[in-house]
């Protein structure tokens, strides 16, 4: 331990000499260079500094269309700080003071108040009331346009994403200065998509040239394209008169345009059916995660369990505890909320269990009415502890956002996370079925209850343990939703409808049956809906299974064997 | 039981009809409590007429036949003189005919669909004129939108104000083509495949918004949505019509930042009369985090408007009490003075704002003066010739123009 710890120290010492070497030299280098400047430039360049203070205020007072105008000025200066400010402009933390001087201070909220830095001077301030300082005001035309300044300022940035993104934010506010900007960095250009994406803008301005070369090229550089309004573009220039000709004069151009216009649309209808495809698996995957824990309590021991939508909500509300009680480490809460909210909906299933439906086996009817009583007295338990409001979550960073392949096809990340995080779920759930003594014990009991007590299995015992396995997962899958919905008292209701459609359709007491039956009703659902609209296609689905149920009672994968018969 | 009753009768009843349980508790359970403050505080003054008042509350549990039951039984058993409550529209159908047989007074504080206008209700939130179509002004005249998406939960008051919205833009020269409308079932969570189509219609070159009439539970997802799948509020701003201070109060606000809202009040107004107000509101809920919203102020507006009218009536009685109320004025918490119009509804302004990540709304734009509530729309061809006056020279909610006969229908 001991020796551990000086060779750490060591380590420390040639770090902290490294950066102090580093600092000297860039020490060094803000001391040179003043002296190697004119006169005249550094004069220029305090001139443009005390402009650029001079702008920076005027964004106490005036309308937002002023505001604007001072944008411009701004970023046309070109000043070092104008990223900084414009950053905190746009995320609302630009802030003035109230006293007589009026400065201008980026803020962060603290509990107190603010904590202040000077902009221009870059000077650390402390913290303030809340009361001190004012808000500048922004609205979204404001927004939009720092968007496009900082987008301007991104294209200098080394990551081709980040300049990917702000050629696309450019593209989307074309006017004679951007399209300027945009034809002069294109020559320095490197990078491939970029330069596409830049191209592709400038089509959009170039369709309209004079030059039918020029006019060609840009259909050339629009045809690779997918984003819906370079297409809506091209087809403008297919629009016909009342007469039913060409607008467009040019045979060789509404040519082009034609083709370039299948070209598009094709690749687009590839993209478009596989992100259905992805909304129907991440439907699917959200309904096998709500229904799995179903699949155990209602599938393999048999019980109607009406207030399995509401170990779900309690799951979801252990969630928001877990939140609450460590709100530093929100991108790692939901980590510590999972076992959490097993422990927790297991324990209530457990009680439940014990409590209530133990006196109850073989009555399916007086268990429906018991638990669904069960269920309201969750929900009220839940409004009179956390009031009847919706509580909120956060999202960690790292579960926000999407995967962008390309303009057609983008897929959330929490919806990647929830499928991968359902098929976990299920794996483990198999594995302890199929490997673990409880899960032998828990087949043997649903196969043939008196003979798996006469071979001395705690039949009991089993049921308790079943239940709280059933809920546990319940909880877990509240934890999932509470990502994606409301964690309110009524969470639960939404979810148990479905589960039990899922849970019936798949056939009782199969865990397969419950994930191919929950990822197909998903898929069915996704694919419907463009067709029939989100009410309908749910109405088609329940039709379906109705039907279904009709032809095949024990749905998708039926019990084989004695077992089943009883 | 006979010291009770005895009770009774030196106090003034005062029923409140809001869901404590159920889907609707999450909005209504704040609407008792204003109210139940707001007695408070008339009490403090001195009470109404000489007499305290009392406040009955009843739980219509979120189901809309037990609306009906619960007011027959303010009316019948507890006889109160006037009644405050209801939310969603279809609650408010439930309770009207048992309004009109008893001849209560109803108090209904929430923005509506309008085309109804009852003899025995007064309309303290905004009609369609006074918040859907503002909304839509602002959004073609000053972001210069020419795509609208109208997104609703599927239920009476979306289908409406829908219908309402979509013949207004087409009157104002909107094509068909360029008109997305969008219907979910209540509670809607899985938002992936209609976010998208949205992002596809408002992604043609044309500036897009969306309006929507989505109803308090499924916006969370919806807004979780947009933000995951990129859509900011720079791009395709949304105008939610039914998301208050309240809604915001539960959710994760970060997606939502930009994003619009359409109300007659928010919690944000600088005025003397709202400092005081939400002083008075933090001190009697004990939490200086509560919010206030637009509801509490129709509620505010109305239980004053309604004590002011017992004054001047020097009764209870219901149809004095009625008449009284006509043209009754009281200051508004946004800095304006609210008057009751002949067809039972209040001017209100109109106001505009942006979410900010507190939850709260920043106002960027207000109409000038205040709007008259209209109960029946002018842009829709059926409704426009319909006139509601409850003036001695009318006395008709349902009046029509061509025909110059009262349809004998009471709302």
């Amino acid at each position: 331990m001991k020796k551990k710890r000086s060779v750490w120290s060591s380590y420390l010492v040639k770090l902290f000499s490294l950066i102090i070497f580093i600092s000297s030299l860039t020490f060094a280098d803000n001391q040179i260079s003043p002296e190697v400047k004119t006169r005249s430039e550094a004069a220029a360049h305090e001139k443009a500094a005390s402009v650029f203070e001079n702008l920076l205020n005027q964004f106490k007072e005036g309308d937002f269309s002023q505001k604007i105008a001072v944008i411009k000025q701004i970023t046309r200066l070109n000043d070092k700080r104008t990223r900084l400010v414009f950053e905190r402009l746009v995320h609302d933390r630009l802030f003035y003071a109230k006293d007589a001087t009026q400065r201008i201070y980026s803020a962060e909220t603290t509990p107190g108040g603010y904590r202040l830095t000077d902009v221009i001077s870059g000077q650390n301030i402390g913290e303030v009331s809340q009361g001190s300082v004012a808000k500048i005001k922004i609205n979204n035309r404001l927004r939009k346009t720092l968007r496009t300044s900082l987008a301007q300022l991104d294209m200098s940035v080394k990551d081709p994403d980040i300049r990917l993104k702000a050629v696309k934010s450019i593209g989307n506010v074309l006017n004679e200065d951007t399209v300027k900007f945009l034809r002069t960095i294109l020559p320095t250009e490197t990078d491939y998509d970029v330069r596409t994406a830049i191209k592709a803008s400038l089509a959009m301005v170039d369709l309209h040239a004079d030059d039918l070369n020029v006019r060609l090229e840009a259909i050339k550089s629009l045809s690779v394209t997918l984003d819906p309004e370079f297409n809506t573009e091209l087809k403008e220039l297919l629009e016909k008169d009342s007469a039913g000709n060409y607008l467009e004069q040019d045979p060789q151009i509404i040519e082009a345009a034609t083709n370039a216009i299948k070209k598009i649309e094709s690749r687009v209808s590839f993209y478009e059916h596989l992100q259905t495809l992805f909304f129907g698996l991440s439907l699917g995957s959200v309904l096998v995660l709500a229904a799995i824990g179903l699949a155990i309590t209602f599938g393999v021991m048999g019980v109607i369990n009406m207030a399995h939508g509401e170990l779900i909500m309690l799951g979801a509300y252990t969630t928001y505890v877990v939140q609450l009680l460590m709100p530093n480490h929100i991108d790692i809460f939901l980590f510590i909320a999972i076992p959490a909210a097993f422990a927790v909906s297991g324990l209530f299933g457990i009680l439940i269990e014990r409590g209530v439906i133990r006196f109850l086996y073989g009555r399916p009817l007086e268990t429906l009415l018991a638990t669904f009583g069960i269920s309201l007295l969750l929900q009220q338990l839940v409004r009179t502890v956390f009031s009847p409001l919706n509580r909120s979550v956060t999202t960690p960073s790292w579960m926000s956002g999407s995967l962008e392949i390309n303009s057609v096809l983008t897929l959330t990340l929490n919806r990647l996370y929830i499928i991968g995080f359902t098929l976990l779920v299920f794996l483990m759930l198999l594995a302890v079925l199929k490997k673990t003594r409880l899960g032998l014990e828990v087949r043997a009991v649903a196969q043939n209850r008196s003979m798996a007590k006469a071979m001395g299995i705690k039949t009991e015992w089993v049921d308790a343990m079943t239940f709280g396995l059933g809920s546990g997962i319940a909880g877990v899958a509240g934890v999932a939703l509470s990502q994606l919905t409301n964690v309110g008292p009524n969470l639960g209701q939404a979810y148990i409808i479905d589960s039990f459609m899922v849970v019936v359709f798949g056939g009782v007491g199969n865990l397969w049956g419950a994930m191919i039956s929950g990822l197909s009703l998903g898929l069915a659902n996704k694919f419907l809906e463009p067709y029939a609209g989100a009410v309908l296609a749910k109405i088609l689905v329940l039709l379906f299974i109705i039907l279904f149920i009709q032809k095949r009672p024990r749905g998708l994968f039926p019990q084989k064997g004695r077992a089943a018969e009883g | 039981m006979f010291t009770a009753s005895a009770r009774a009768e030196d106090t003034i009843k005062v029923g409140v009809l809001h869901s404590l349980s159920g889907t609707m508790a999450i909005s209504e359970t704040t609407l008792k409590d204003t109210m139940l403050m707001l007695v408070d505080a008339q009490n403090k003054k001195g009470g109404l007429l000489g007499k305290k008042l009392e406040a009955v509350v009843v739980d219509p549990a979120s189901n809309w036949p037990l609306f009906a039951e619960k007011a027959r039984e303010l009316l019948q058993k507890d006889k109160v003189a006037a009644v405050f409550g209801c939310w969603t529209s279809v609650s408010r159908k439930s309770v009207l005919p048992v309004f009109e047989e008893l001849n209560g007074l109803l108090f209904y504080p929430v923005q509506y669909e309008g085309e109804e206008s009852s003899k025995n209700v007064f309309y303290t939130g905004a009609a369609p004129n006074q918040q859907a179509i503002p909304a839509v002004d602002y959004l073609m005249k000053d972001l210069g939108v020419k795509r609208w998406v109208l997104a609703g939960t599927d239920y009476v008051y979306p289908r409406t104000t829908n219908k309402i919205l979509e013949s207004y833009l087409k009157m104002k020269g909107v094509s068909e083509k360029d008109i997305m409308i969008n219907y979910t079932p209540f509670g809607h969570s899985d938002w992936q495949s209609i976010v998208a189509d949205l992002k596809k219609f408002g992604s043609t070159g044309k500036k897009t918004a969306v309006v929507s009439t989505i109803n308090g539970d499924a916006n969370v997802p919806f807004y979780k949505e947009l933000g995951n799948q990129g859509i900011s509020a720079e791009n395709i701003p949304v105008v939610a019509l039914s998301v208050g201070e309240e809604e915001l109060s539960g959710i994760d606000t970060k997606p939502l930042v930009g994003h619009l809202a359409a109300w007659n009040y928010f919690m944000s107004i600088d005025t003397p009369e709202n400092t005081a107000f939400i002083k008075q509101w933090h001190e009697f809920i004990k939490d200086p985090k509560r919010v206030t919203n637009d509801p509490m102020e129709a509620h505010y507006i109305g239980f004053n408007m309604w004590v002011k009218a017992v004054e001047k009536a020097g009764t209870t009685d219901t149809d004095k009490v009625e008449q009284a109320m006509l043209g009754m004025t009281f200051p508004n918490l946004t800095g304006g003075t609210a008057k009751m119009i002949v067809n039972h509804h209040l001017s209100k302004p109109v106001l505009i704002g942006e979410i900010q990540e507190n939850g709260q709304f920043e106002t960027v734009w207000k109409t000038k003066d205040l709007v008259d509530g209209d109960a029946w729309t002018d842009f829709l061809p059926e409704s426009k010739i319909i006139l509601a006056n409850w003036s001695k020279e009318l006395r008709c909610g349902n009046y029509n123009k061509k025909t110059k006969k009262c349809s004998g229908q009471n709302f």
